[in-house]
């Protein structure tokens, strides 16, 4: 779901959230509208309104560990973590975390990569959270619920600050997405600014 | 300087953050003996101290810019940021961030890597604060404070959980500030 409709509508911040995000084109290929969060992270009250919002959700649902997925997740995650009184997991490319790890593939556009995470980060019966800076396909996050459930924690909600406008579409028609992925987080007012031409490009993907 | 050098001594937090770290050894080749800062991050209590000590530090030093580099650096830096009312500035692997970026060299063991920064993420003038995991030979953190000063800022400190004891208590002429030394046996 995304904020505005989850009781957060007309709320001033999520307007200055989505204002702070730079869009730039065809990044990293041509026909991609690459939803920047830099530009957020230099606004300080955006980006502190962006924690805060995600703290005052989570803060009293028992979740004891955050996750967040390599790069742009370890951004948001430990502040996240640090508020509420969880552990900060990070969830990383192959061959980052020393130590013993386990592993889940995702599916990119051209082939596949992997996510890991350390044996032992977390204990059976853990309430997890995952956090990235966006979703488009939902994969990444995907794979980063298998793992969280692979340790036995159980995964309370996906949340991330951009959701791209396939998602909805996913949502509606993946049951496996739905039931996995629901965004805490999302900008009504950046997906209603994109016409049919700037779609993104990763619908053409078979993933769902 | 390390902290307990800096009013610090004797402060308890330093040894639960020293302890919630994990040495892994042989990692990420044989003779390395891995600074695991992520059993850090599992610690609540330890990771809050942490970032806490380098707020108390840095809250009243006037520092607008807070400069993580990728990707350990992101986990302190933007805690950091927010409880001093700075803004974050990622600085990367190349490749990953869009738009215009300016890029430095830096030297590894084999061969040299390259960090790159948003042009027009700050202005002349402003106060920054450099926030890495560890510090080792400074490569990295050297060059990050050449990409900072190449767009006008002054780089008012670097700031590590970890680092070395012998050498380093600056950096190109730029303080360092070391919370812990590294740990030198399996802990865990």
């Amino acid at each position: 779901m995304f904020a505005a409709e989850n009781g957060l509508r007309g709320d001033p911040r999520l307007q200055g959230i989505s204002k702070a995000i730079r869009v730039v084109p065809d990044f990293p290929i041509p026909g991609i509208m690459f939803q920047d969060i830099t530009t957020l992270l230099l606004d300080h009250k955006a980006f502190k309104d962006t924690v805060d919002i995600f703290v005052d959700r989570y803060r009293d649902m028992g979740i004891s560990v955050v996750a967040g997925i390599e790069a742009r997740g370890f951004v948001f995650g430990p502040s996240i973590a640090l508020a509420i009184g969880a552990k900060f997991v990070p969830l990383r490319k192959p061959n980052k975390l020393p130590g013993e790890v386990i592993s889940e593939a995702y599916v990119l556009e051209y082939g596949t990569d992997r996510l890991e995470m350390h044996v032992g980060a977390i204990e059976p019966g853990e309430r997890a959270l995952v956090i990235d800076d966006l979703v488009a396909t939902g994969g990444t996050l995907s794979a980063a619920v298998r793992l969280l459930e692979r340790m036995g924690a159980e995964v309370v909600e996906c949340a991330c600050v951009v959701g791209l406008p396939e998602v909805r579409v996913r949502l509606v028609v993946a049951s496996s997405l739905l039931h996995l992925c629901k965004m805490a987080l999302g900008l009504k007012q950046l997906l209603l600014l994109l016409d049919k031409s700037s779609q993104f490009h990763i619908t053409g993907t078979t993933q769902t």
